[in-house]
């Protein structure tokens, strides 16, 4: 999840924080990081980019940005095989 | 008759010096014009984490509304819906247009797409200072004191604002130039009429 947080750190120019600022369980919107719209649509590109993950249902969103525990539980179940 | 009105303060950058009221207080050549920014950011520790978000035009005109009014502007002197802002440059928002259209050959950026467009500078600064007064943002060729004062001076005649930061605000990747001047009603230290003479002399002197 440290990884995670570095990505999430450089995805959204969040450069007053550093990883341990941010707790596994906070919640990333508005009452824990305060991220926004526009930040929840980088946290899509960063699936996307370092991933290979798309969020086939928006409808997700919510659940899966949750907590950067809760995404790492999203990627982990979602990362394609490795050959 | 137009009730004359007063240039109560003034900031400008001139090669990456800034300079308040003609005064330099802040300068950093070696850096790039984005770490310029982010130095001056922490400079005078404005602690705005949105900041870092921001395109370079918006750190920009933040960044120097902020210095600017910090020790020249009573904000409890006006309504939120009385001071606005005027601002013009050449280049529009092509430095960010520029970096957005780079991320369209993988995934384009959402964080770069929303500043394609100049005027988001002037909504940034409003969202800081709480500013729902008129705004404008006008690209021309170079900076026109003629257009510039009539426009201002209008606003103020309809009683639309009591109080405007206007000026200019040019960058194009490590080229930058800018003069923001406070439009108020009442004179203060220092202060000269708003006349196209006296921004002409300001953006003159200013920009070597």
């Amino acid at each position: 999840m440290a990884d995670l947080k570095l990505q999430i750190i450089a995805q959204l120019n969040l450069k007053d924080l550093k990883p341990e600022d941010i707790g596994d369980d906070q919640p990333l919107f508005i009452e824990g990081l305060g991220l926004d719209s526009i930040d929840a649509l980088e946290l899509i590109v960063l699936l996307q980019q370092e991933y290979k993950i798309k969020l086939s249902n928006a409808e997700d969103g919510p659940k899966v940005f949750q907590s950067v525990r809760t995404m790492a539980a999203y990627i982990t179940a979602h990362q394609p095989q490795k050959e | 008759m137009s009730e004359e009105k007063c240039i109560t303060a003034s900031c400008s950058i001139r090669d990456q010096v800034i300079y308040i009221n003609s005064k330099p207080v802040f300068q950093n050549k070696e850096l790039p014009i984005s770490g310029f920014l982010d130095k001056a950011y922490q400079h005078f520790d404005i602690r705005y984490p949105k900041f870092y978000k921001m395109d370079n035009l918006s750190k920009l005109g933040l960044l120097c509304t902020d210095i600017m009014l910090k020790e020249n502007f009573k904000a409890g002197n006006y309504q939120p819906d009385e001071t606005g802002i005027v601002l013009m440059n050449a280049s529009a928002s092509l430095d960010t247009d520029i970096k957005y259209y780079k991320t369209v050959s993988d995934i384009a950026s959402p964080a770069l797409f929303v500043y394609t467009l100049p005027n988001i500078v002037i909504g940034e600064i409003c969202i800081r200072n709480n500013f729902k007064g008129e705004n404008a943002f006008f690209v021309f060729k170079q900076f026109d004191a003629t257009f510039m004062t009539g426009y201002v001076n209008n606003l103020f005649d309809s009683n639309v604002i009591q109080a405007c930061i206007c000026g200019w605000i040019e960058l194009l990747e490590e080229n930058c130039s800018l003069v923001l001047l406070l439009v108020e009603k009442q004179k203060a230290n220092h202060s000269i009429t708003f006349t196209e003479d006296n921004i002409n002399k300001i953006y003159r002197v200013e920009n070597g």
